[in-house]
């Protein structure tokens, strides 16, 4: 099953493991308990069909007793079992954790790496990268309906609600490429919003959120000039932030670092100029029913806009 | 005989909530561009003319409509017109005064080309097709389309009164006082 | 007053001997309960009948109708998810579907289907002549017709519910749910949830109070305490959703403020709410199924039910324990350690009356005295396999770190369908199965039964169990479509066939029973060699269910004639009069004459139709539209002229039914 992206299964972190860990005791005492049920109910059938001897009644009823007691045994097994995993689970809050908040939009994910100095924010969307090994805290916020942030790999879900702060505590003990997925139905598009975590060393960790903190490039060539007039005069900038420019839109997306991002429209697609280009000019297409509105742009000023948007590293 | 006349009512029915019902995300009018030609006022030279005011494409769409409320915030018309529409800086428009006009092409040329005094044209920032979808919505402010098909309150403090609820205020004043 | 009646006044138990019991007044109270009791005719009187037959007939159907096409969305739907990135259908399109979906199956097939097999076999089995409170019975199925046809022509409108059977806000509250969907959704709720509540009440007031004489508490069939169990959960059950449905539609129409977070309202108010109701119906849903398993496996096993007290015990404490554990439908929403793990516990006990059951019914097969497979047998021995597993799959749900990562995953639509599939649908089939002959006279065919249930089991189990694996390998729960990239096409795939093998299942057993229907063949009054009264009267039965009227010795009164008392004489055959007996013990207590067909109930039910739907666009609707309401109550309740009154003096049957007497 190495070609499943999202595995409950396959943990990359200590929450996910212990999870996992719970999951593999539950599943094989389940295992169990079904195959004694229903073997005991096979030989039933079978004797009843030999015709049987009359059991006792008082034989009948210490067998249903021991069976009954054998099952609150089992089900005390894994009450605890399950009681103390989720005790573990919160074992990992810890005061110098990694803090971003989540806050989730109809249907992507606006990101913030959280830090007493305001000049150490980092704005970003729909990707988020953390240290392995180092405690994460996210605190999740929604502004509109209920979505439920999940990373299979790295931990369960949590909800973000209006109205109130969730948080949630993972770590990722691995370095790899995560995906995670709302997982609350939240209307037209639920199923394409997903988020891409990627977990690095952390000195690479530090680099990269170094960068994202930083503001957008100036473009150096004309084409890429010509790109960001078109952000700043054209609808771009009615939604979306580009740092370093007049585009300040809070709507949608911040697009500051939007090349150094592998998918687009909330992991909907690649990253790419042509598949760029084609969100675009037809968003409704590759994602019918979000936000964006389409944008009748001319063929040069769409090339002029993605050598734009392709600096924006 | 009696089948066919339930048939046509339920048909009637059925395209009153087909149309109030249906998600279009994309779609840009036949007449995208009449901001230029439209007319602000009745008078004219020589002989009436007749031109049929051109209909917003989500006067009865309820999705339409409600796109146009989020963008009403989104672009921030609130910021001039007030949330409620109650009007600040900027004109009201829950009341039955349309300085240049109340017609859904009209009301498109305002905000497509901007107004003197502090309107300013958007033409360029917002397509045509929101454009056209905040028509909708100013006109559900002051009641001019079905309330079955405008929205409801906002999840706000002091939520304003929802549209769906705006008694039909129909245009009195049109054009400048 | 009336010669014709055979005793005045006096309810009275006569021995199998007695002269009163010969051929020619038997004859002769036969014709007077036929004129009595007859079934109103022409297209008036089928609008306005009443008998717990007629409409437990129509429930069932009707159910059946929805049922189906509930399961057109579900195949529509695996043909969506059957391939990545496949564009049979939009997310509009799918949501709708979804919705609608679930919907369907909860409110108008799972819950009322099990209520009609409760209307038509319990007053049978309990040997009484008709249900209580028959014409409030008749007007559930107008408000559960008319609510299933209300649904389904906003589905068709484009106007389907679009925000899950669950409906959480705030997606489904005035700033995002756009149109009227949600308030569709939300009157469809009250629709069938006025419709269970009445049926309820009926069904309680009959176990309770309609019993033949001599069946103490003790002795009623499991089955019907399967229902007055169920019943009890409805009636605190439900006012949890109409409440918070009325809820909404307030907040969607004039503006309060019940789920608004901003203005001190809350949204997860909305799901404790919702899921106070929602966990025990997943309860109301499968203990008539636990109901119908008893009988069927004394039938065919030739022994009386191992254990009774301790299966009505465990009927009620899951009624009980039901009530409790709503929350862990919400682990995700962030809630405090120490009331999680108070839900997991909870969650956790309610398997222990559950099994409870499962070892007193292997217990009963182990000493069975004989075992016929016959199709109801096999789709309760399925049953044993595969709810198992879903209740397997229920102890992982409550624990709350797992359930934060399989909940809203396709693990829990495995898990559900494992229960409700498995634990209500498999049990159903299979006592419509054994039922039919009651219901209709006909046996249905054993061979296409069989063809049926191999198709739906197999069928079943490819839709479903794949479906843990895509849980477990991150598919989130209505989603309309996926990445190729993410590993999930090819289990999709299986469960799209397996659904198609379920549906072809479907499709034979409903071809069984047209065929079925068709065949000349009448069926005898047991074909099973059953045990309980609903077996002594003629398949199908007359309209007044039983001449004479039986009285009950044992738990099991067609296996035990010898310990049978007399029969009970001394009811008018002339009007529609019933005994009424004791809660506890069952005796006689007096005499009631029942209402006969009457179209109020149907004009009733077409005013309240008339009012919901005219609520979802006026709050005005709820004003004006009471008129009509209030004026079919009047002309429902109208006083006739001539009713004698009702006679309260029928004699006690002291120690000749029941070894206790109470005082009353």
């Amino acid at each position: 099953m190495g070609d499943v992206i999202q595995s409950v299964l396959a943990p990359a972190g200590i929450q996910a493991a212990r999870i996992a860990h719970l999951w593999w005791v539950m599943f094989w005492v389940c295992t169990v308990v079904f195959i004694l049920v229903v073997g005991a109910m096979a030989i039933a059938v079978t004797r009843g069909r030999r015709g049987a001897s009359d059991a006792g009644h008082r034989v009948l009823s210490r067998n249903v007793a021991i069976a009954t007691a054998a099952s609150i045994a089992a089900l005390l097994v894994l009450l605890t079992h399950s009681v103390v995993t989720g005790r573990a689970l919160e074992t990992l809050k810890t005061p110098d954790a990694l803090r971003i908040q989540i806050t989730g939009y109809q249907w992507w994910w606006d990101v913030e790496y959280l830090n007493p100095q305001p000049s150490l924010r980092a704005v970003t969307a729909n990707e988020i990268h953390i240290p392995v090994g180092r405690p994460v805290g996210l605190t999740l916020l929604s502004s509109d309906v209920i979505h439920s942030l999940w990373i299979p790999n790295l931990h369960g879900k949590i909800d973000l609600i209006p109205g109130r702060v969730n948080e949630m505590w993972i770590q990722a003990d691995r370095p790899g490429v995560y995906r995670g997925q709302c997982a609350e139905f939240c209307g037209l598009q639920h199923a394409k919003m997903a988020i891409t975590i990627v977990a690095e060393p952390p000195d690479q960790f530090e680099g990269w959120v170094a960068h994202q903190r930083e503001p957008a490039p100036p473009p150096t060539l004309p084409s890429q000039q010509r790109g960001l007039d078109i952000v700043e005069r054209g609808p771009c900038a009615m939604c979306h932030t580009i740092a370093g420019t007049t585009a300040g839109g809070r709507t949608a997306p911040d697009l500051t670092h939007i090349a150094s991002r592998s998918t687009l429209a909330a992991g909907t697609v690649p990253n790419t100029r042509g598949y760029l280009a084609g969100w675009i000019v037809d968003p409704q297409h590759v994602k019918p029913g979000n936000k964006m509105p389409p944008l009748a742009l001319s063929s040069s000023d769409l090339q002029a806009l993605l050598d734009y948007l392709e600096t924006l590293k | 005989m009696r089948a066919a006349a339930c048939a046509l009512i339920v048909a009637v029915l059925a395209c009153g909530a087909c149309e109030r019902e249906q998600r279009r995300y994309t779609e840009l009018p036949a007449a995208a561009d009449r901001s230029t030609s439209v007319r602000l006022t009745t008078l004219q030279p020589g002989m009436p003319q007749a031109q049929p005011p051109e209909q917003s494409p989500y006067q009865y769409n309820a999705y339409g409509i409600a796109e146009g409320k989020r963008l009403y915030n989104a672009y921030n018309c609130s910021g001039c017109h007030a949330m409620a529409g109650g009007g600040a800086i900027g004109p009201a428009l829950i009341d039955d005064k349309w300085i240049y006009g109340s017609a859904p092409d009209q009301i498109f040329s305002t905000i497509k080309q901007g107004r003197p005094d502090g309107m300013p044209s958007f033409g360029g920032h917002i397509p045509d097709q929101q454009i056209w979808q905040l028509v909708a919505y100013v006109e559900s402010m002051a009641g001019l389309v079905s309330q079955d098909a405008a929205p409801g309150r906002n999840d706000d403090q002091m939520a304003k009164k929802p549209e769906a609820r705006k008694e039909d205020t129909r245009p009195k004043q049109t054009g400048h006082r | 007053m009336s010669a014709a009646r055979p005793v005045t006044g006096r309810v009275e138990v006569l021995d199998a001997d007695d002269p009163r019991l010969g051929s020619a007044s038997l004859e002769r109270e036969r014709r007077q309960l036929d004129d009595a009791w007859a079934y109103a005719r022409g297209i008036a009187g089928w609008l306005s009948e009443v008998n717990h037959k007629a409409i437990g007939r129509r429930f069932i159907a009707t159910a059946f109708v929805w049922f189906s096409l509930g399961g057109v969305l579900a195949v529509l739907m695996r043909l969506q998810l059957s391939r990545p990135e496949n564009t049979l259908l939009g997310p509009d399109a799918y949501n709708q579907i979804f919705s609608t979906h679930g919907t369907t199956m909860m409110f108008l097939f799972a819950v009322p289907v099990m209520l009609g097999m409760g209307i038509y076999v319990v007053p049978l089995t309990i040997g009484a002549r008709e249900i209580a409170l028959p014409r409030l019975v008749a007007f559930g199925y107008w408000m559960f017709l008319f609510g299933g046809i209300f649904l389904y022509v906003n589905l068709l409108l484009n106007t389907g519910p679009d925000n899950g059977w669950f409906s959480y806000l705030p997606l489904s509250g005035p700033e995002y749910g756009i149109g009227r969907r949600a308030d569709v959704w939300a009157q469809l709720v009250t629709f069938s949830e006025l419709s269970s509540l009445v049926v309820a009440v009926s069904l309680v007031v009959t176990i309770f109070k309609l019993r033949a004489p001599g069946m103490a508490l003790s002795r009623l069939p499991l089955f019907a305490w399967a229902m007055l169990v169920v019943s009890f959960m409805i009636i605190f059950a439900m006012p949890a959703v109409m409440l918070s449905s009325s809820c909404l539609i307030m907040d969607r129409l004039v503006s309060t403020h019940f789920y608004n977070q901003a203005e001190a309202g809350d949204p997860l108010l909305w799901q404790h709410l919702f899921w106070f109701f929602g966990h025990p119906e997943v309860y109301i849903i499968f203990l008539p199924g636990l109901g119908m398993i008893s009988p069927i496996i004394a039938t065919f096993t030739g022994r009386p039910v191992f254990g009774y007290l301790a299966l009505v015990m465990s009927l009620i404490a899951t009624a009980f324990i039901g009530f409790g554990v709503w929350v862990h439908h919400m682990f995700a929403t962030g809630l405090p350690q120490f009331g999680q793990s108070f839900f997991t516990a909870a969650s956790i006990m309610i398997v222990v009356p559950t099994s409870i059951q499962i070892f007193c019914w292997i217990a009963t097969v182990w000493t069975a005295r004989r075992i016929v497979f016959a199709t109801p047998m096999l789709w309760i021995l399925a049953w044993f396999c595969v709810f198992i597993i879903g209740g397997l799959t229920g102890v992982m749900l409550a624990s709350v770190p797992l359930d934060l990562q399989v909940h809203d995953t396709f693990f829990v639509v495995a898990h559900f369908h494992y229960v409700l599939i498995g634990g209500a649908v498999f049990p159903l089939l299979g006592g419509v199965h054994y039922w039919f002959p009651k219901i209709t006279g006909r046996l249905l065919s054993e061979r296409l039964g069989k063809l049926a249930f191999g198709l739906f089991f197999v069928g079943f189990n490819l839709t479903f169990f794949p479906m843990h694996i895509l849980g477990l390998h991150g598919m989130p729960r209505r989603v309309y479509t996926y990445p190729a990239s993410m590993g999930w096409g090819n289990l999709n795939m299986l469960a799209s066939i397996g659904a198609g093998i379920m549906a072809l299942g479907l499709l034979v057993y409903l071809t069984n029973v047209v065929v079925s229907l068709r065949r000349d063949e009448a069926a005898a009054d047991d074909p099973w060699g059953a045990a309980d009264l609903e077996w002594a009267t003629s398949s199908p039965p007359p309209p007044y269910n039983f001449l004479p009227s039986p009285t009950v010795g044992s738990r099991d009164p067609l296996w035990h004639p010898e310990l049978e008392p007399p029969v009970v004489l001394g009811l008018a055959a002339d009007k529609r009069e019933v005994l009424v007996t004791h809660l506890l013990d069952g005796e006689p207590d007096h005499r009631l004459e029942f209402p006969g067909p009457s179209i109020w109930p149907l004009l009733a039910a077409i005013a309240t139709t008339i009012l919901f739907v005219w609520s979802i666009f006026s709050p005005w609707g709820v004003v004006w539209g009471a008129i009509p309401v209030f004026v079919t109550l009047v002309g429902w309740f109208w006083p006739r002229k001539g009713r004698p009154p009702r006679e309260v003096e029928a004699d006690r049957l002291a120690g000749r039914l029941t070894p206790t007497e109470i005082t009353s």
